[in-house]
């Protein structure tokens, strides 16, 4: 395979099929699963989750210092969190951003997903492993570089800075996850809707958009996280006058040592859990 | 009377890319070849700013201590990944797709808040260096040095390890474990000649995607670092935005952006590893 990042189903199929549950049975019987097995197993799990769970009793400290466990309980960081402009603020811009961004990277990037859908040929698997690319490109290369050209633009603390950047780094996702849920889409349906007389928008939004719905919100989803998040370019583009919060968590461990971060931290992890839930809630009620 | 032969309309798919290339090739295509363009043009059209790089003398110490910490995450990585990726392959359904979503919460952890997690379990008077006092272990630095910037990358990285892994073993077939075992083979002989050179293609995709995506971090060892230690991501910052060298950054960019595409390029053609992030992308769609 010459190109770089094509989803593969590979992966995918291989969580489907491991393992069907007879075999699984008569097989713990002839061949059990070692003790140290299960405690090295769960150690690692402990070590994926450790710092995702730690910030929820940090956040219920008090705001003197980043102690733990904090010396007594309060709910005064999620206050200063909510009062102070600085930390307020910042999440305000870095929401704005974010849905700006989203809705850029999910609108190119669908249109970009349907389009190579039905393209074939060297050019457009080139084409889509360019779009990908930045996926794998280290934020630091690109942050330096998209630094030092919108210096020139006039686009670093600027608001469309941000925008533009997080949207660019945001379509390879909605591409993945719309490419994926373009996989069992039957072509032969757009033929059968403009053979009905329907134009291609109106075909594309009665037909392709509900079948691929769920795919595109997912991405839309993912952009979303991805730009909330993102830290690297917004350290680079940011100006006193326009901060988004990851800068302004930044700022609060290097300069300031406020404990606010704690209660910002555990906000972030907690809403951007409920925020990728989104789409299993969606399929729920759509069985329904 | 002129016959017109009918020509083939260009097809309109290639249309639907045109928002995506124009937004990517603007904001991160441009940005890097400018950056490119400006490291072979200024002060001088040459090769000055690459040796330059090479001749320096902080470069290369810097490239060396930035390969040394990637390849002690890599290490920690496999020692931790493999045994876990095997034990997915060993449990029960249900039990597999916990330690699934397991594997991506790092992915799900705002950057910021899991540094900043890491930064209070390991500080001094935090819980693991409480742990180590105890031992008399106490004068080690866990904040502050390597250590804390690998346990912390390490721990951001083990996905990618992980779901390569994983993809590999569950492909592979048990009994012939059994097999060996029943004609006289020790466990770990039916391991070591059986199991692993199956699945060593999941291995060396895991490692060199680890090894590559270390090498571009910054926020963590800015963080979690010393600055007397720093590692190539913060040099490239520093160049950029104190030293205002932009030309020699440039360079340093392409070294690290050339290194990088390179060695995922090999990882793909390996293990059709970025498939992982295909499947982190669209996990939340799949709901497992």
């Amino acid at each position: 395979m010459s190109t770089v990042m094509t989803p593969e189903p590979s992966t995918e199929t291989a969580f489907v099929t491991a393992g069907p549950r007879g075999r699984r049975r008569r097989d713990k019987s002839v061949d059990p699963i070692p003790w140290w097995l299960t405690v090295i197993g769960v150690a690692v799990a402990v070590y994926f989750i450790l710092p995702t769970v730690f910030v929820i009793p940090m956040s219920f400290g008090s705001t003197s210092s980043f102690q733990f466990p904090p010396r007594e309980w309060s709910l005064d960081l999620y206050v200063n969190f909510f009062t102070n402009p600085k930390w307020i603020g910042s999440l305000g811009n870095s929401l704005l951003v974010a849905v700006m961004a989203s809705a850029l990277a999910t609108t190119v990037g669908t249109a970009a997903a349907l389009g190579l859908h039905n393209l074939t040929g060297r050019l457009s698997r080139f084409l889509r492993t360019l779009l990908m690319v930045s996926i794998v490109t280290p934020a630091i290369v690109l942050a330096v570089a998209v630094y030092i050209s919108f210096l020139q633009w006039h686009l670093v603390g600027s608001i469309w800075g941000y925008v533009l950047a997080h949207a660019a780094i945001g379509v390879p996702f909605v591409l993945v996850s719309v490419t994926s849920a373009l996989g069992g889409f039957d072509p032969q349906l757009l033929r059968a809707s403009a053979s009905l007389g329907a134009s291609p928008l109106r075909t594309f939004l009665r037909v392709t958009l509900p079948l691929i719905g769920r795919g595109v919100l997912t991405g839309a989803i993912f952009a979303f996280v991805t730009s909330l998040d993102e830290v690297v370019i917004a350290l680079f583009l940011r100006a006193p006058a326009f901060q988004t919060l990851p800068v302004q968590m930044y700022n609060a461990v290097t300069v300031e040592v406020d404990p606010t971060i704690a209660a910002a931290s555990s906000i972030v992890v907690v809403s951007v859990t409920l925020i990728l839930l989104i789409p299993l809630l969606v399929r729920r009620t759509k069985r329904r | 009377m002129t016959i017109t032969t009918p020509r083939r309309r260009p097809n309109p798919n290639w249309l639907l890319l045109v928002p995506a290339l124009g937004l990517l090739g603007t904001i991160l295509l441009v940005p890097l070849v400018q950056s490119f363009l400006r490291s072979i043009s200024s002060p001088a059209w040459g090769i000055g700013n690459y040796v330059a790089l090479f001749t320096d003398g902080v470069t290369l110490t810097v490239l060396g201590r930035t390969a040394t910490t990637a390849l002690m995450v890599t290490l920690i990585a496999f020692l931790l990944g493999y045994p876990y990726a095997y034990f997915m392959t060993r449990v029960g359904d249900r039990s597999r797709a916990i330690l699934l979503v397991v594997v991506l919460i790092p992915f799900w952890t705002s950057v910021m808040a899991r540094n900043f997690a890491w930064i209070t379990i390991l500080q001094r008077g935090g819980p693991v260096h409480s742990v180590l006092e105890f031992f008399g272990l106490g004068h080690i630095q866990l904040v502050g040095s390597q250590i804390g910037v690998t346990i912390a990358m390490s721990q951001v990285l083990l996905p990618f390890m992980v779901l390569p892994l994983f993809s590999a073993l569950s492909g592979i077939d048990r009994k012939l474990l059994l097999a060996a075992r029943g004609l006289g083979s020790s466990p770990l002989r039916a391991f070591w000649k059986i199991y692993w050179p199956l699945s060593r293609g999941g291995v060396a995709a895991g490692i060199i995607l680890v090894f590559t995506l270390s090498l571009g971090f910054y926020v963590t060892p800015a963080l979690l670092g010393s600055p007397q230690q720093s590692l190539i991501a913060q040099l490239l910052a520093q160049r950029t935005t104190q030293l205002l060298d932009f030309a020699g950054a440039g360079a340093l960019g392409m070294l690290v952006l050339v290194v990088t595409l390179v060695l995922v390029a090999w990882a793909n053609r390996i293990g059709g590893s970025i498939s992982a992030i295909g499947v982190v992308a669209t996990s939340g769609s799949k709901g497992r």
